[in-house]
């Protein structure tokens, strides 16, 4: 899980809208009243709801709490089966109405972080299977798979999910409780497959500090034996940290600067890299200064492996720059104690790269390996396409 | 004698020839003795050694011998390896199976004496080509039609791993105080001091030295210093603390620093001002590349200092002659530094267009004043700085280009893939071009040659002749600079990561300062002589070699 790194935000700005929230929450608390159990409930959640949503807005910032993507991605999943449990609704229509409109406040307040969006399809895909499956029909999820069917089907799939079902709640909880466990044993399960792919003596490349490699690169430290090589990623140099967690296992880690990422490669086996996201095309976004590591193992033709644990899948698909990207302070590139130039030159510090699918040799996921030419079809699997856009 | 030595090929096939050889070079001047009787002392110990090695299955000494051979460029204990091997060694092979019945004792000590003879051979032919070439350093070298033989050594700075080459340099450190002081003197405990490696070195570069900053070699040497100049010892501090950095200003000041030098130079008596003042300058160079391993265009500026020392005529009085010197120096300067740039400038300009959006990395003086030329030119461009840790030199250009009023962007390297679709140049400088073709440069130009190329931006490296140098290499590792590693240790949000990296026995921190970039990701190299391709520096040189 990949850092977010920090933000300075635009102080009275922020300042502003968190005036704003209380404001009105503080009026929605005088407006209804006290005594009904029902509104309780609702106050409660809604609470919930909004210090979810400001934890987001101030994530990465030095006030919030730095959490990493399968935590954010818990905490949604979590906060989905409340709002199932407590909000008021009669059938899955309303359900996915409410998650819908819940869904884009949250990916509003941080469009960068991608889980919390992954979460709300596959709990809105979850609500579809449970209804289908309480409707007792078979036609779950082969809608799209072939031409004659959508041609024959013209009628059917108007289906607006108005029925009432007692048990669909029970149902839905119940399958929002595997999807969390599922979470809590992704990065087990990715490091399970670590011996699979690591020999011994090899040198492995990494940059960054992502909690997946991590795990994976400790657990196939336990029974061989190998170098590391760990690109600082500067400016934020997650890359020390990363190294001297490694170096508590017992691993021989070398720690070098960004520049020296093709000075070194021709000594390099593979290349194991975490990322932020990964897109719909098979490409990743992830921390800046991967594309150039992908380019250099291209280069000199070392296996480019990315551990991703399936949440981070997200049916994006790689935009233009303005809606891509992703910019903090220049501060960290070019302090302030540098003086009078920094009023005449632009500094740019971007937090994410697009690394494009070509270049990438394998996806390792809690659900074994795959090739990025198949990220397509895991997707379809996990998420309905009337879903990709909240 | 010396027409001798050009003309024929350094296969010699008469054995009465080798031995006339010995007894002639036996005979010369008094310059041989101390190279003879260190080819004698290791006669000696090879002698040793054999029979030391009696017990061993006589395979592997089979082996070890064909080894020698076909491998000269391995860093070997003995002299180099000639051409003159192979063919006693050939006779050796054919031999060795008919003696195979033959016991093994037999068969050492008869390998021991060709081992011997081999040994003054080559001896007498170093000493003889040394004999001959200072006798005829006057003459015109051999005509470039002829290939030279490979007669170099490998340079001490990339042997840190062989223990016996580091006995080697400590010796040759000390006998240099000797020699740099004259008989009449008698100073002891004053030498060339010998820095001692810092930190745990990554194992792929044990072979390289690794220092740290903190302990300057000038620390060393106790006040006053005899041995070495002043001005060198300061050029020294210079150097290791990084404050003269970037190869055109080291060779520069180090050209300066010889002026004084020569400045304050008096010839003893009884000797030649072209013999002993080389022979002066041995120490401080030694004591240089002790602080900082020489860059290549140090290594040709000694190289023609040393010429030109030692083409002085003997009848040239003193003062006359060092006022050749420093003119000598005072116009390599200014060809090949300055005219150079003006050259390279005019030349890059036409490749500057208005609108263009020009990637420069790091702090290159060359780069910096193209870019200045072009701007007061009036060309409309603006320039994209990208810097790099731990040295974040472009800051320092950055500065300098935005007095000048140009518009510039800064990024670091990481963020490479998200300024490049914006770019339509990339100019780079370089430290030395090597022969076949590879650019060396400071680490991280081959990252952005690759990821220029990866978006089809044209690549250009600018780079004065003078920099130009013989040597080949292939990748990073094999001959390469270690700064300090503790430049790599950073404090953010009050949290050091690294700070105790010694403690932690796993943990290594590599701070490479050079990388070599491929020549296909290179489009177009200017020089003061043109436009060529990267493939063409072999060219260039053979031309400056006939040129010289």
């Amino acid at each position: 899980e990949i850092h977010e790194p920090e933000e300075v935000s635009v102080w009275f700005r922020e300042g502003s809208s968190c005036c704003q929230e209380t404001l009105a929450r503080n009026q929605r608390f005088t407006e209804t009243p006290v005594n009904m159990p029902g509104a309780d409930k609702e106050t409660d959640l809604s609470e919930r709801i909004e210090s979810f949503l400001s934890e987001l807005k101030r994530c990465g910032s030095g006030a919030g709490s730095l959490r990493g993507s399968a935590e954010t991605a818990r905490e949604t999943t979590a906060l989905l089966r409340r709002i199932t449990a407590q909000a008021r609704w009669g059938n899955a229509g309303e359900l996915m109405e409410i998650i819908r409109k819940e869904g884009r406040r949250m990916t509003a307040a941080q469009p960068s972080e991608t889980t919390v969006g992954n979460m709300i399809r596959r709990v809105l895909k979850i609500i579809r299977e449970e209804y289908a499956r309480s409707r007792g029909s078979s036609e779950e999820t082969d809608q799209q798979e072939s031409l004659h069917k959508l041609l024959t089907s013209g009628g059917s799939s108007e289906d607006n999910f108005r029925q009432h079902f007692t048990h669909l709640k029970a149902n839905v909880i119940e399958a929002i409780n595997e999807l969390l466990t599922e979470l809590e044993g992704t990065t087990d399960n990715i490091s399970m497959q670590a011996l699979e792919h690591i020999h011994s003596n090899e040198v492995i490349m990494t940059i960054g500090r992502s909690r997946t490699v991590e795990a994976f690169l400790k657990d196939a430290a336990r029974k061989r034996k190998f170098h590391v090589i760990v690109a600082e990623c500067a400016p934020f140099c997650q890359g020390h940290e990363m190294a001297t967690s490694l170096c508590k296992e017992d691993i021989e880690t070398t720690v070098i600067p960004d520049a020296a990422i093709f000075a070194v490669m021709s000594r390099v086996n593979k290349v194991i890299i975490g990322t932020q996201t990964v897109l719909a095309n098979g490409g990743l976004r992830a921390v800046n200064g991967t594309h150039t590591l992908a380019l250099a193992a291209k280069h000199h033709s070392t296996p480019l492996i990315v551990c991703a644990p399936m949440f981070k899948l997200s049916p994006q698909f790689p935009n233009e720059e303005d809606t891509f990207h992703k910019f903090v302070s220049p501060h960290e590139v070019l302090p302030f104690t540098e003086g009078e130039i920094l009023s005449k030159v632009n500094a740019h510090c971007p937090v994410f790269d697009y690394v494009p699918p070509e270049l990438i040799t394998l996806f390792i996921s809690n659900i074994g390996g795959n090739a990025p030419s198949y990220i397509y079809r895991l997707m379809s699997e996990l998420y309905h396409p009337e879903d990709h856009e909240l | 004698m010396g027409d001798r030595l050009t003309t024929s090929t350094l296969l010699v096939t008469e054995e009465d020839e080798k031995k006339h050889e010995i007894i002639r070079a036996k005979g010369e001047g008094k310059e041989l003795t101390k190279e003879e009787k260190q080819r004698l002392r290791k006669e000696k110990k090879q002698h040793k050694k054999n029979k030391k090695d009696d017990r061993g299955p006589p395979e592997k000494e089979k082996e070890k011998e064909k080894a020698s051979v076909p491998a000269p460029s391995k860093p070997a204990t003995q002299s180099p390896a000639h051409k003159a091997a192979p063919v006693p060694v050939n006779a050796s092979a054919s031999e060795s199976p008919v003696a195979a019945e033959k016991p093994a004792k037999s068969k050492a000590e008869l390998r021991a004496e060709r081992r011997a003879r081999q040994d003054s051979e080559r001896a007498s032919k170093q000493g003889k080509k040394e004999g001959g070439q200072q006798s005829t350093s006057s003459k015109p070298k051999a005509t470039p039609n002829e290939l030279q033989p490979v007669v170099k050594r490998l340079p001490d700075h990339v042997q840190v791993d062989d223990p016996v080459a580091l006995k080697k340099l400590a010796k040759k450190l000390e006998r240099q105080q000797k020699s740099g002081q004259g008989c009449s003197l008698n100073i002891t405990g004053v030498k060339v001091p010998l820095r001692s490696d810092y930190g745990y070195k990554v194992s792929l570069f044990s072979h390289l030295h690794q220092y740290s900053r903190k302990n300057p070699p000038t620390q060393q040497i106790s006040i006053p210093v005899t041995v070495i100049h002043p001005s060198i010892v300061r050029l020294g501090l210079q150097y290791s603390q990084g404050i003269i950095a970037g190869s055109n200003a080291r060779s520069v000041a180090l050209l300066h620093a010889f002026k004084q030098v020569i400045q304050d130079y008096s010839t003893p008596p009884n000797e030649e001002l072209s013999r002993d003042l080389v022979n002066k300058l041995s120490p401080y160079i030694s004591f240089l590349s002790q602080c900082r391993p020489l860059s290549a265009s140090m290594g040709n500026a000694i190289k023609y200092i040393k010429k030109e020392i030692s083409n002085i005529p003997s009848q040239c009085k003193e003062e006359e002659a060092k006022r050749i010197l420093q003119e000598c120096i005072d116009s390599y300067i200014n060809e090949k530094i300055i005219l150079a740039s003006e050259a390279i400038s005019k030349y890059a300009i036409e490749k500057i267009s208005d609108g263009d959006v020009i990637l420069v990395y790091g702090c290159s003086s060359l780069v910096n004043h193209i870019l200045c030329e072009a701007f007061e030119k009036q060309r409309k461009f603006r320039v994209i700085v990208v810097d790099s840790r731990p040295r974040l030199e472009g800051r320092e250009a950055l500065r300098r280009l935005v007095k000048k009023g140009i518009r510039c962007t800064y990024v670091l390297i990481s963020a490479l893939s998200y300024i490049l679709p914006e770019v339509s140049k990339v100019f780079l400088g370089a430290h030395a071009l090597l022969a076949n073709g590879y650019v060396m440069s400071r680490v991280g130009t081959s990252q952005i040659a690759l990821v220029a190329k990866a978006y089809n931006v044209p690549v250009l490296v600018c780079c004065e002749t003078y920099k130009f140098c013989e040597r080949v290499q292939t990748d990073s590792f094999v001959s390469n600079e270690l700064d300090d590693p503790d430049d790599l240790i950073v404090t953010r949000n009050g949290k050091t990561h690294l700070e105790n990296w010694q403690t932690v026995k796993s943990l290594g921190l590599l701070n490479l300062v050079y990388d070599v970039t491929p020549p296909d990701f290179v489009d177009l190299v200017i020089t003061d002589l043109g436009m060529i391709p990267c493939t063409s520096v072999p060219v260039v040189l053979r031309v400056k070699n006939v040129d010289q």
